[in-house]
């Protein structure tokens, strides 16, 4: 068993706070489109305007940080061993097949991870986060010039892409069981020391 | 028909300052104005300030005045008296609502005022005139002869009676009582002679009890006709009404209703739904109207801080303040009206007399004379789009009888920059049609006659009079419609920890569920995303279950 150092100190941070903001996001959020009642109208739009705001500036240092780094260069998708890691989770999962793909520090996602998360980058959270501006700033859309647009339509698509995120959440926590044993990889996440098979 | 008077009630005020010591207001408003401008920057506070310290302080004692020490034997002898200082009181009050009950709406061109509006109350003032000229400023108007240009027949104290001991009543043409009178009919109760002399001596500033002599009573009783108007406003706690509260603000009507020259701002033929313009600073001339929350509170009325605060803020641009502020109407423990069939009138017991019962609130519920009633307290309004535009079905507008006429149709909508969310009282009423001519009856029912429904209930004969007093002749067919009428519901507002919160409009069957063109988050959604999100998620936590217990089930195997 081989132990490499993947997830680094600002990447863990990132992670885990950006992980709290989206679970306050949901929670809230799903009590504002009428889901629920748990904290209140009031509660739940505050806080969940709060911990948008606290999102963005928490993004302003995680891009900044990517850039820098190079670590962008994690979510470049790629096909290869695409169908090898769907087979693995539809089967080699259960009966301890290796592992098709090795984790290195410069490539520490696998290939569905990346895809999974290059859509979370490229469709989920833009529709997210331009609908969530839009919403926002919805007083200003007539000084703006853009009362054009219709909030029935700004809530669509942040409904939309809010349950696209409470499923990728849902999948996501599940395949963090989903490492040699079924806390390794939350361990990882937490000390950024990531154990990897021979 | 008595009692459908809607006066304002900054006449009052005004009056006061004129009838009584125009000069000396002025003195103390120079007096007081610089230290309260350095101190308090706003006009509303200003305002506020200088009439707080003019309270009970007039200059004049009435009760020394010559003109006033005689037993004046009737309404218009006072009058008299009272013009010989103020010399012109009388021409400005003819030049109002209050008196010539007519008003021109600037925007429809349509003839409104109590003398042409056909309400689903009472109804019509023509024809009735003995009964509600008991809430015309003025005395003798019995039917149309009655002179609008008789100075003596102005009704000054109706509006200035500090004493609340001058009672107009119905059926005298505007007079009180001169003689010992029985009132109520048949009560076995009787009233002294009005003491002219004393009220005369102790003419004041108007007050919430002299304003609402009428306003309160409006529709033929105490909280019937408004519903955010009732005599638990003479004296009220700060729960019932934040401005009015007697041991705190203790607002009289006059200071939203500003007047000038007995004119009294606010009116609900051609009320003012939305300002964008902030507040009303003194001197402004633009005309625009200061009794509005506007006028004093600005469009950002609530104090900036958090982003809570900042919301509530930004929601002036489609919701009326009043929403939000006046949770209910009729919360001063009275009962208000909230419908009256006329179809019902008329039933009369075996022995041919007429029936009233009372229902457990111990209002009455049916009165031969007048139909069915049902009322509320507590009444959560409905909720309209509005943008002060009313359009009045109006004597001689075609009605057909088989839709509900509305009696005043409120203008507005979700794409008006004009329009904003108001509350309402909506009033339902079934009253009579003359069928062949296609309009809302005027019908003839009080009067000392044989026409008057409520002398013998016979509706042909008082049809063919009260259609006859409007000028049309009774097609001799009629029939009852069922009528609605809005009126905006703009008192009684409550202090801010009783104002609405988020979510009794923001959820699921809110209180503007039945509001279109705004889409609101907690009320609004798209039921096939619900759906189909739900769906997928709940998918994905099955299929993420049955992998994960599956990856169980063979490791514990082995």
């Amino acid at each position: 068993m081989e132990r490499i150092y993947i997830f680094k100190r600002f990447e863990r941070f990132w992670h885990w706070s950006q992980a709290a903001l989206i679970i306050i996001l949901m929670a809230t959020g799903f009590e504002i489109h009428g889901s629920y009642t748990v904290f209140g109208f009031k509660t739940a739009t505050t806080t969940h305007t709060f911990a948008a705001w606290t999102l963005v500036w928490l993004w302003v240092f995680a891009v900044f940080w990517h850039f820098t780094t190079g670590e962008w260069k994690q979510y470049i998708p790629t096909t290869e061993k695409v169908a090898a890691m769907m087979r693995y989770y539809l089967t080699g999962i259960f009966t301890d097949a290796p592992h098709p793909f090795k984790q290195t520090r410069l490539s520490k996602h696998n290939p569905l991870q990346r895809l999974a998360y290059l859509f979370v980058l490229v469709v989920i959270n833009p529709l997210i986060w331009t609908s969530g501006w839009l919403y926002l700033f919805y007083n200003d859309w007539a000084a703006w010039g853009i009362d054009f647009l219709n909030l029935e339509y700004v809530a669509f698509f942040h409904v939309v892409a809010a349950f696209m995120m409470l499923i990728f959440f849902i999948v996501h926590v599940y395949l963090a069981t989903a490492g040699h044993t079924p806390t390794a990889h939350i361990k990882a996440m937490i000390n950024g020391w990531e154990e990897i098979e021979d | 028909m008595y009692k459908t008077v809607k006066m304002t009630h900054q006449t009052l005020s005004l009056l006061a300052c004129l009838l009584m010591s125009g000069a000396n207001v002025s003195a103390n408003v120079a007096a007081t104005e610089p230290a309260s401008v350095a101190a308090t920057p706003t006009a509303a506070t200003v305002v506020m300030e200088e009439t707080e310290a003019r309270r009970g302080t007039s200059t004049a004692d009435h009760s020394k005045f010559d003109e006033l020490k005689k037993n004046f034997k009737s309404g218009p002898e006072v009058t008299k008296a009272c013009l010989k200082c103020h010399t012109e009181a009388a021409k400005q009050v003819h030049a109002t609502k209050h008196w010539t009950w007519e008003f021109l709406n600037p925007v429809t061109k349509q003839k409104l005022g109590k003398k042409n509006v056909i309400n689903n109350f009472c109804t019509a003032v023509t024809s009735n005139q003995t009964f509600c000229s008991a809430c015309h400023v003025g005395y003798g108007w019995k039917d149309d002869k009655f002179d609008f240009t008789s100075e003596n027949n102005v009704d000054c104290v109706v509006c200035h009676d500090t004493t609340g001991k001058y009672k107009k009543l119905p059926g005298l043409s505007g007079h009180p009582n001169y003689k010992v009178m029985e009132w109520p009919p048949h009560s076995g109760k009787f009233r002294e002679p009005t003491d002219l002399k004393t009220i005369a001596q102790k003419v004041g500033k108007t007050s919430r009890a002299s304003c609402g002599s009428c306003h309160f009573y409006g529709g033929g009783g105490d909280a019937v006709k408004h519903g955010d108007l009732d005599s638990s406003l003479k004296n009220p706690k700060r729960y019932l009404d934040v401005h009015m509260d007697a041991n705190g603000l203790n607002f009289t009507c006059g200071k939203c209703h500003l007047s000038d020259s007995h004119e009294v701002t606010g009116s609900r033929y051609a009320p003012t739904a939305s300002d964008d313009k902030g507040a009303l600073i003194r001197g402004n001339r633009d005309g625009r109207n200061p009794t509005t929350c506007v006028a004093c509170h600005g469009n950002a009325p609530h104090p900036p801080g958090t982003a809570a605060v900042e919301k509530l803020n930004s929601h002036t641009d489609k919701i009326a303040c009043q929403t939000c502020h006046i949770p209910a109407f009729a919360r001063g423990n009275k009962a208000t009206k909230m419908s009256w069939d006329w179809s019902t009138a008329g039933k009369l017991d075996d022995k041919g007399n007429r029936i009233q019962n009372r229902g457990s609130g111990g209002e009455v519920i049916y009165d031969s004379k007048k139909g069915d009633f049902t009322y509320e307290r507590y009444v959560i309004p409905d909720y309209v789009w509005f943008n002060g535009d009313v359009k009045f079905t109006l004597f001689g507008d075609k009605v057909d009888g088989s839709n509900i006429v509305k009696i005043n149709d409120f203008q507005g909508g979700p794409d008006d920059p004009d329009s904003r969310i108001w509350p309402v009282k909506t009033f339902r009423g079934k009253q009579p049609y003359d069928v062949g001519n296609q309009t809302l009856a005027v019908f003839h029912t009080a009067g000392k006659d044989d026409a008057a429904f409520w002398s013998n209930y016979d509706w042909e004969k008082s049809m063919e009079w009260g259609m006859k007093e409007a000028g049309v002749e009774y097609s001799g067919k009629m029939a009852f419609v069922e009528t609605e009428m809005r009126w905006p519901i703009t008192h009684m507002v409550a202090p801010k920890e009783d104002a609405l919160q988020c979510e009794q409009c923001h959820k699921e069957n809110g209180r503007l569920q039945n509001i279109s063109g705004v889409y609101m988050p907690g009320l609004d959604n798209t039921p096939i995303i619900d759906w189909l999100g739900y769906a997928a998620a709940l998918m994905a936590l099955i299929g993420v279950l049955i992998h994960g217990g599956i990856r169980y089930y063979m490791s514990k195997r082995g």
